[in-house]
């Protein structure tokens, strides 16, 4: 039961979002989207329960998991993001690069962790996640600028691959 | 000029120079893997503020007129900057995969460890 209530309220949740103003009803929405988002919400409710919760574990209903992930999304994430695309912007235009790929290992359990992690490592700077062991969860990670001697040891250091993105992965989902 | 309009005009510039950046990376990068740093990076980055500007054009039009169809707009695209910060880096992760998987070595590259592994 508890599968089907949250995909049905997620899907509520979006279907409300694309269709706000559309009247006044509750300020924003008319009373015909309001009845026809519920009527389709259950609908996918019953059909896509068991994609969305298929680990059947719901840590993630934790609200303090959500605030942790809005303060990470608006300040470790945005400012590496920027500082990401100024470095690709002046690897552009010089040239400059020294690419390789590496292997680190973030110590992370849970497939939500490592595709937090993987998905932060390609949005930011010089680093693209290639492939990932899926018994081990260590990551292969394209990494466009590889400091000298960094190539010699078997597991990159997490630290100049990611800074601090594998603990916050470990505090926002596991 | 009203200071809003100069912040969504300031918003279009730097979506499309960093827009014009990974395209100009995405022509001067040697192999597949270091072009999908600029593609993927940059546009993302590019086409986030120029959803900004969208996004603030919006709130201008609705706080002016008050026609409540911008506000659909607005939140359209703020969903569309969402869904872009999740597909963009599975789709270059897939992309990244695929072309290992497939035998494209990266050039020029001092180190390759997932080619070790591979048998």
């Amino acid at each position: 039961m508890l599968p089907f209530i949250i995909t049905t309220i997620d899907a509520l949740i979006i279907y409300l979002l694309l269709t706000a103003g559309s009247g006044d009803f509750l300020y924003f929405w008319s009373p015909e989207e309001f009845v026809m988002g519920i009527f389709l919400s259950i609908i996918v409710g019953a059909l896509a329960r068991n994609y969305l919760c298929h680990s059947k574990n719901y840590r993630m209903l934790n609200p303090v998991r959500w605030l942790k992930f809005v303060v990470y999304a608006i300040g470790p994430f945005l400012f590496a993001m920027a500082k990401a695309n100024l470095d690709v912007a002046y690897r552009v235009i010089t040239g400059k690069i020294r690419p390789g790929i590496v292997k680190i290992d973030p110590k992370l359990n849970t497939d939500f962790g490592v595709t937090f992690l993987a998905n932060s490592i390609t949005l930011t700077p010089g680093t693209l996640s290639v492939d990932v062991d899926e018994d081990t969860n260590v990551l292969y990670v394209h990494w466009i600028n590889i400091p000298e001697g960094e190539e010699k040891k078997e597991y990159a250091d997490i630290k100049k691959v990611c800074g601090s993105f594998a603990d916050w992965a470990r505090r926002v989902a596991e | 000029m009203l200071w809003w309009e100069l912040v969504i005009y300031i918003f279009v510039a730097i979506g499309l120079t960093f827009n014009g950046l990974g395209v100009i990376g995405l022509l001067r990068f040697p192999d597949v893997y270091t072009r999908l740093h600029a593609a993927t990076k940059a546009t993302t980055f590019g086409s986030i503020f120029t959803s900004l500007a969208v996004i603030g054009w919006a709130f201008a039009q609705l706080i002016s007129t008050g026609n409540s169809w911008n506000l659909t707009l607005a939140l359209h695209t703020f969903f569309a900057i969402i869904c872009l910060l999740l597909t963009n880096p599975v789709g270059a992760h897939a992309i990244a995969r695929a072309a290992h998987r497939s035998g494209v070595k990266p050039k020029q590259a001092v180190v390759d460890r997932l080619e070790e592994v591979k048998e």
